[in-house]
């Protein structure tokens, strides 16, 4: 079963007179449990894609359904409660609420979610375990490292057990060691749990763990392949 | 965890939120104990109007208020005075009293005044009279009366004690009544005025002077406390209904202080609002900068799936936590300031003379009301979450995509 998927996408983004076309015509399906890197150079549309397939904001013109939801048809209550219950998203930087701990930056998004309190604490420990962070559960994010920080925004990502991860660009803000630290704990997570990732990046090394590569280009799909992943 | 959220990120900027804290804390301390001074003020100028003469409520004969001459005076005081006990709470005192008109005079000076004759044992519980002559002394309740003048008329006439004094008015008959008084007792009021006003002899000399035989000009009532007063009235106008007489009450005895408490209500309810202005101005402008820095945080939580009114409620969130910080510190300072000030009260004397005019005391004693409390809390509190609903729409407002790509 698809659990994304794009016809005919079109997005325009107007600036007074201008009008700048970043998604020309996307078509695109992504199936459950899939591990894709979404690449191309900058401009090129991804991170409109991403914004679009995540229910943040509306194409001019194409549909989009997440499993076999239509998007086109939700309004702005039912895209936020969409986002609440399907959707992980991971961004590039500034993902956690800086007065809130590691484990309540993760329960925080399951009290969204109405989960009891109890419950609530046991999930978010146990995914913060997972994504190998024991020991930091207390600690905000201004006393975590970059890594870390992302680490954290995985698992509150995986915590409410979402359709699809989609992750603007993850490890931008990382150093290549801490980045493929990163990407292995997505994997992992992608294999032990089949948690649906998409993520994008500029990053040949992020690419690598891809099983597919779906290259963007002027707004259109230039390459779209399946791969071995790292 | 709304709360503990909100009171994390109130914090994160210390400085910011102390400064917006003490501005909270100043206006409902300054609403209470500025209130509380009105309120001193306007009730003591109810209780120096009562208990200069007045009372709580009057008993005349029928044109004695639109005409105060001897001619309509009461036949005899001692008929009514005996059934005033039955009809009244326990507590309340009477006194009867002679006042007319007069002229003071002596080698040098004359003056209007207005001679009061008076039971002094009576009187004693019933007016300002009783305790307060400062030189010589108090009437004499039985034998030779004397005369009490005030301090300020005194001065004026260059008298003093032991000295004579030579009243002069018009008696029953329509004669002239003309008398020569020795100085006993010089006695100092609230305000000056009253010391140039009043002269007091005793009953029996003025009715003799006058020529009243057992006739009297009022009888004035002091009621165990304020608010007694229309009831009672109620009560003598119906028991006494066939005596022809007049009962009157203090609201109608004193209607300028009676304007003056209606006025302060409203006065002291304005005086909140403006306080508040003042410090909402501060409340808007510091959430709004506060909502500002944090447009980025707020994009997230809406891309996360919370909803504008979840934004909403955040930022109210924080507002009433500091609201209600403020709030009870704010109260708590009101109140022991009032407590402070209640032990002295606050000495106008310096100033004393201009406010004399518009029958303020000298020294004034706050007065706390509870309604006072609860309104200064409530404007704070409604109008204080009412304007940070504008900040707070503003944080709901936030697109996600806005405020995530904006670096
Ligand atoms: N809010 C916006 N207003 C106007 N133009 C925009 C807006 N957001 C994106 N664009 C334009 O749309 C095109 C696609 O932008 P997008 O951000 O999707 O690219 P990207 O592939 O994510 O780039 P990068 O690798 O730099 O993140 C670009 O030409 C960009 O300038
Ligand atoms: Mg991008």
């Amino acid at each position: 079963m698809a659990m994304v998927e794009c016809r005919r996408l079109r997005k325009i983004y107007r600036q007074g007179k201008l009008e700048v076309v970043a998604l020309d015509g996307i078509d695109l399906a992504i199936g459950k449990g899939e591990f894709a890197a979404l690449a191309g150079p900058s401009g090129s549309g991804k991170t409109t894609l991403l914004n679009l397939i995540g229910g943040l904001d509306r194409p001019d013109a194409g549909e989009i359904r997440l499993q076999n939801q239509l998007l086109n048809d939700l309004d702005q209550s039912q895209l936020a409660e969409l986002r609440l219950r399907q959707i992980g998203f991971v961004f590039q930087s500034f993902n956690l609420i800086p007065v809130l701990t590691a484990l309540e930056n993760v329960e925080f998004i399951l009290l969204l979610q109405g989960v009891a309190a109890g419950e609530r604490r046991e999930r978010a420990r146990t995914i913060l375990d997972d994504v190998g962070l024991q020991g930091l559960h207390g600690r905000r994010p201004a006393e975590l490292s970059g890594g870390q920080q992302q680490r954290v925004a995985v698992a509150r990502a995986i915590a409410s057990d979402p359709a699809i991860v989609l992750a603007d660009e993850p490890t931008a803000n990382l150093d290549s060691k801490t980045g493929q630290g990163l990407l292995e704990l997505m994997k992992e997570m992608n294999e032990k749990k089949q948690v649906t990732f998409i993520f994008s990046t500029h990053d040949r090394m992020v690419m690598d763990y891809a099983r597919r590569l779906i290259l963007l280009h002027d707004g259109r799909i230039a390459e779209d392949r399946a791969k071995a992943g790292k | 965890m709304l709360f503990q959220l909100a009171w994390r990120n109130l914090w994160r900027n210390p400085k910011r939120t102390l400064i917006l804290l003490t501005a909270v804390v100043i206006g409902v301390w300054a609403m209470i104990v500025i209130g509380a001074l009105m309120r001193g003020i306007s009730s003591q100028m109810l209780r120096h109007g009562i208990a200069t003469l007045t009372g709580h409520v009057q008993i005349h004969a029928p044109g004695y208020r639109a005409d105060p001459v001897v001619e309509n005076s009461i036949p005899a005081a001692a008929p009514v005075t005996a059934r005033l006990a039955a009809l009244l709470p326990a507590g309340t005192r009477w006194a009867p009293r002679i006042r007319v008109a007069a002229i003071a005079g002596n080698a040098r000076h004359s003056a209007g005044v207005t001679l009061v004759g008076i039971d002094p044992a009576a009187e004693k519980g019933v007016s300002f009279i009783g305790a307060a002559v400062t030189e010589g002394a108090y009437l004499p309740s039985e034998g030779e009366g004397g005369l009490l003048i005030g301090r300020a008329l005194a001065d004026r006439f260059g008298t003093g004690l032991g000295k004579k004094l030579v009243l002069m008015s018009q008696d029953s008959e329509r004669g002239i009544a003309s008398r020569a008084f020795r100085i006993t007792g010089l006695f100092r009021a609230e305000l000056e005025a009253t010391e140039k006003e009043f002269v007091f002899v005793t009953l029996p000399e003025a009715a003799a002077m006058l020529k009243l035989g057992a006739g009297i000009s009022e009888i004035s009532l002091l009621l165990p406390s304020d608010g007694l007063a229309s009831e009672a009235a109620d009560r003598l106008r119906q028991s006494l209904a066939g005596e022809a007489l007049e009962i009157s009450t203090w609201q109608e005895l004193l209607p300028m202080i009676r304007g003056v408490l209606e006025l302060y209500d409203g006065v002291i309810f304005v005086w909140f609002l403006v306080i508040f202005i003042a410090m909402g101005f501060g409340i808007v402008n510091t959430f709004l900068m506060a909502v500002l820095e944090r447009l980025r945080e707020f994009g997230l939580l809406k891309a996360l799936g919370m909803r504008p009114s979840g934004i909403v409620g955040q930022v109210l969130a924080e507002s009433l936590l500091l609201l209600l910080t403020g709030q009870a510190l704010g109260s708590a300072f009101g109140f022991l300031s009032y407590r402070g000030l209640a032990r002295n009260g606050i000495d106008l004397s310096a100033v004393a003379e201009g406010l004399e005019y518009v029958g303020m005391t000298r020294i004034i004693f706050p007065v706390l009301l509870p309604r006072d409390v609860a309104t200064a809390n409530l404007v704070v509190f409604l109008l204080g979450l009412l304007v940070s609903l504008y900040p707070a729409v503003k944080a709901g407002r936030v697109t996600p995509v806005q405020a995530l790509s904006s670096v």
